[in-house]
């Protein structure tokens, strides 16, 4: 297992885990998000290929109402 | 001979033409319907929305703000709203151009404190500057004051947006002349972001010669949101119109407006 800080929360999650098959697992494969990964941006792209580490920090955002 | 109303010239932002000069936010509404509802009614062209964490593990096929508001219907305009710094503002706006294919156009607004909702001028000056260098079309909302609106229009921002009064406050255009100044200087779209209340303060902004009006609370919070979004699409328009118009000049006495030979009396 490895520990993955996912919007501020840390979660075990196991390893050889890509970011596009955990956002399928939550269901979120087709929503419109994105992706910070160490406060780096990712692509969505890149979503299949890159394998999660522990330590990493992830953060997950989407639209929301707002002026 | 026939005379027709005159046609007015788009409003052009970073070289796209709208048609609509209201621009409007999606907070505080009741649900999407609602906020679909109010946008349409505003007829508004640009339409902007914030950024903030995914409810993970929540229920991942809740509509989406972006699923009412669809990015091939509307100009979305992503907000920087809850930054107080120009590190936060600049990793917000990377973050919205990633949750939108690329799309460069950004609202930025980078707040001084939470009382006051007042935008830090020093923090918002140095987060545009980092915007325009990754290439980013910079809308700013900024304060009434003109030199910073100019130094922010030096920087490279395609629409300066002077707040009318304090973010949510709807105390309307509290110092006209400052944004009339901003107007009389600019050669990018000035748009009064914030603080107007009704319908009589678009007006107003928009007969000081603004290029449009930015809002949100004056519809979501009023009694009837659907129908403000109405009276503020026209209050908008008869504002732009009477600008472009010219008003009479005023006077102190009265000036009758039916002749005075031919009376019979």
């Amino acid at each position: 297992m490895i520990e993955v800080t996912i919007n501020g929360e840390v979660q075990q999650l196991p390893a050889n885990l890509s970011l596009g098959q955990w956002l399928a697992d939550q269901g979120l494969g087709n929503r419109r998000l994105a992706v910070e990964l160490n406060r780096q941006v990712i692509p969505r792209s890149q979503f299949p290929a890159l394998y999660l580490q522990s330590g990493d920090n992830l953060e997950i955002v989407h639209a929301i109402g707002g002026g | 001979m026939t005379l027709a109303t005159p046609l007015d010239d788009p409003l052009i932002i970073a070289g796209q033409s709208f048609k609509s000069r209201l621009l409007v936010g999606t907070g505080h509404y009741a649900d999407l319907a609602e906020t679909q509802a109010a946008v349409t009614a505003s007829a508004a062209q640009i339409v902007t929305f914030a950024v903030r964490r995914s409810n993970i593990g929540q229920d991942a096929q809740a509509p989406n703000l972006l699923d009412a508001i669809a990015p091939q219907h509307f100009t979305l305009l992503p907000n920087t709203a809850g930054c107080y710094t120009a590190r936060d503002a600049v990793r917000t706006c990377l973050l919205a151009r990633e949750l939108l294919d690329g799309h460069d156009l950004v609202k930025l607004e980078v707040l001084g404190d939470s009382q006051t909702l007042y935008p830090d001028i020093t923090e918002t000056l140095a987060a545009a500057r980092q915007l325009v260098e990754l290439g980013f079309k910079v809308m700013v909302y900024t304060s009434d004051d003109p030199l910073i609106a100019r130094r922010l229009e030096e920087l490279g921002c395609v629409a300066i947006m002077p707040l009318g009064a304090p973010i949510g406050s709807g105390l309307g255009i509290r110092n006209p002349y400052n944004i009339r100044l901003i107007v009389e200087n600019a050669k990018v779209p000035v748009i009064v972001d914030a603080g107007v209340g009704t319908a009589s303060d678009a007006a107003i902004a928009m007969e000081l010669g603004c290029d449009g009006v930015l809002m949100n609370t004056a519809i979501a919070r009023a009694r009837e949101p659907i129908r403000m979004a109405s009276a503020m699409r026209q209050a908008v328009c008869a504002g732009r119109e009477a600008y472009l118009a010219g008003r009479m000049p005023r006077r102190l006495d009265g000036d009758a407006s039916s002749p005075l030979g031919g009376l019979f009396l």
